[in-house]
């Protein structure tokens, strides 16, 4: 309905605006600390979109994420390291001619970051795309393990273990912010476009979409390396945040949190993605507190480090065995979802 | 390369591929099953390095009791990762059940973080199995000679089992059709944990020769070794159990041969496994000796 649309459009503008407020807002008042936790947050969204877009609405269980933004990382961090740096921290072996002297600005750094990851998520997506289910978990798996290890050997380029530091810390709120909600834009139109509805075909039944005549092969390739893409631009993003990167940042944890984000909010929902983001990183900070002690009364139970891991990996367990289709399910929360308990819904007249 | 030192790397690339081999056996048989990857698997085979860790270093037991020890306590928590964790989730998609296995997976890591702390251990070996031997100019560690044997007489009887007793038969048939077994009157949910009751307990065997042949234990050592031996499975074709036996073998000599040949290689010596593994599922998908799998629709 025409009227419903222009409602639904103001309505997320107003939300954009109010964002935005919020954001203003939280930057002149909310500490450094909190501040971090909101970055994260965003790049969390960026990072569970992505995912949810090859996993949650392509059906292809793919554990590479570490590995794209990982790319991404690498390649931004150096477009935006300053000349002077590089010099500094490249000890044990000189960076390579071209790189030295290269140099981009922020968003620019960042989107190339996204684009190389889309090139590798496409060279990987070519031969092993072929495969089907949980072949296509480990071949993925293995092609994140190989992009540590090369990050780790090729020491003129990537400085090896000791990694990159004093990464230009541009990622504030409003960039992270920022590119938040061009991948939300980007993902959902095209999950809501027929290109999605393809790709939703092919998750629900592959040879009867095959049947159909779509290109599944096609489809699932162009939806693969679209998710590289923002995989790439998270990681870009989360470099510049911390400002200092190496290989051992992008062991397989960093796509089992992402995954964790991806199944609690819904396979499928881009929604729910958003609200498991914000969840699970709050979550995950709040959780610090088993690792400090604990004073009840004149009691002191002593804080036992290593716990919140154990804790968030029961909780991935217990969500599988107890809520599959995690907090959304495939839903989606939409304006008119919002709104139908106060005004009429649009299926009934 | 001369002749000693190449009899001396194939020494070792046979350890290694025995060892890879036992827990690729673990993976090839539930995956055989259940048509699940049990990431949990390589962390079972962790369990065991720790058991037979702590059966020295704090119960003071005899060698070989501690062995035995190690691998009964591992098999039961390979069993009871099953039924904690994959048997609620039989009749779910079977993507939940590789979730839950990856959740399972790094809730014993960061468990043993916790509980056995992350800092290596030291493992004793005893002495006669790391008195270095010459014969004829080849310095043998009898280890080397040990490993290969031990793995040879688990296979054989794991085949033995499989192949010539009924709860074997039981397996087999389960693997071809689920339904259709418990239908016959075979109870499948016991068969299953017998299923991974031996599969941990041979992981357990090769994580004991594990903390041997490389006497520092830690909490996510079963990590690149747990995956390795999964793509060996996949290389020699999952289901079965020559084909874990022949993948485990190549991956073992491959790894060793690059680094001895192309030393300047060394530091990729983790991506060799998994270049391997997609050049092998792109030529062979169903790997060397696995069966057609077709598409059902």
């Amino acid at each position: 309905m025409m009227g419903d649309r222009i409602r639904n459009h103001t309505l997320t503008l107003v939300a954009i605006f109010g964002l935005a407020t919020f954001l203003w807002w939280a930057n002149g008042n909310f500490d450094g600390y909190k501040i971090q936790i909101m970055n994260l947050i965003a790049i969390n969204a960026i990072l569970a979109v992505s995912l949810n877009l090859i996993y949650g609405f392509t059906g292809m269980f793919s554990l590479g994420h570490a590995g794209f933004m990982c790319v991404g990382a690498y390649v931004s961090s150096l477009l935006i390291l300053p000349a002077s740096q590089k010099e500094a921290i490249y000890i044990l072996e000189p960076i390579i001619a071209p790189l030295h002297a290269a140099h981009a600005p922020f968003v620019v750094a960042v989107l190339l970051g996204g684009v190389v990851a889309a090139v590798f998520g496409l060279l990987i997506a070519l031969p092993v795309l072929r495969l089907g289910g949980d072949y296509l978990g480990i071949a993925t798996l293995g092609f994140g393990e190989i992009i540590r290890v090369f990050a780790n050997n090729l020491v003129p380029i990537t400085n090896g273990a000791l990694g990159l530091k004093g990464i230009p810390g541009y990622a504030n709120l409003w960039w992270n912010y920022g590119f938040m909600l061009f991948t939300f834009y980007v993902i959902i139109r095209i999950v809501n476009s027929n290109f999605g509805n393809a790709l939703k075909a092919i998750r629900d039944d592959e040879v009867a979409a095959k049947a159909m005549g779509i290109d599944t092969y096609r489809y699932r390739v162009t939806s693969f390396t679209i998710g590289a893409f923002f995989a790439g631009i998270g990681g870009a993003l989360l470099a510049s945040l911390l400002t200092t990167i190496d290989p051992k940042m992008f062991l397989f944890v960093m796509t089992f949190q992402v995954l964790m984000i991806v199944v609690a909010g819904g396979l499928g929902s881009i929604t729910g993605s958003i609200i498991g983001s914000v969840v699970i990183t709050i979550l995950l900070e709040w959780l610090r507190f088993v690792e400090n002690p604990i004073i009840i009364g004149s009691f002191e139970i002593p804080g036992i480090p290593g716990m919140r891991m154990v804790i968030f990996s029961l909780s991935l367990v217990l969500i599988i065995l107890f809520r599959r289709e995690g907090l959304m399910g495939m839903r989606e929360l939409t304006w008119d979802t919002l709104l139908s308990p106060f005004g009429k819904r649009g299926d009934v007249e | 390369m001369t002749l000693t030192m190449f009899v001396q790397h194939s020494l070792n690339a046979l350890t290694l591929g025995s060892l890879y081999a036992l827990i690729a056996i673990g993976y090839t048989m539930v995956y055989g099953i259940l048509r699940l990857i049990n990431f949990a698997h390589g962390d079972v085979f962790m369990l065991g390095a720790y058991f037979i860790f702590y059966a020295g270093a704090l119960l003071h037991l005899p060698w070989m009791v501690g062995v035995v020890l190690a691998i009964i306590l591992t098999s039961f928590c390979g069993v009871l990762v099953e039924r904690a964790a994959y048997r609620p989730l039989r009749d779910a998609p079977r993507i939940s059940a590789l979730i839950s296995s990856i959740g399972v997976s790094f809730f014993i890591e960061n468990l043993a973080i916790v509980i056995f702390t992350g800092v290596p251990k030291p493992v004793v070996r005893p002495s006669w199995l790391v008195s270095i031997i010459k014969f004829h100019g080849v310095r043998i560690l009898p280890l080397t000679i040990v490993v290969p044997l031990i793995c040879l007489g688990l296979v054989a009887g794991l085949l033995f089992i499989v192949y010539k007793t009924k709860p074997g038969l039981a397996m087999r048939a389960i693997s071809k059709d689920i339904e259709t077994t418990r239908l016959m009157g075979v109870s499948v949910n016991k068969i299953i944990s017998l299923t991974f009751g031996i599969g941990s307990a041979l992981a357990a065997a090769s994580g004991i020769m594990w903390a041997l042949r490389y006497p520092q234990i830690q909490p996510l050592m079963g990590l690149i070794p747990g995956l390795k031996a999964f793509i060996a499975a996949v290389v020699g074709g999952i289901g079965s159990i020559h084909g874990a036996v022949i993948g485990g073998m190549l991956l073992g000599f491959v790894e060793i041969m690059i680094v001895a040949f192309f030393p300047a290689l060394s530091g990729y010596k983790d991506a060799f496994a998994f270049i391997l593994l997609i050049v092998i599922l792109l030529l062979k998908p169903t790997g060397l000796m696995g069966e057609k799998i077709e598409e059902k629709v």
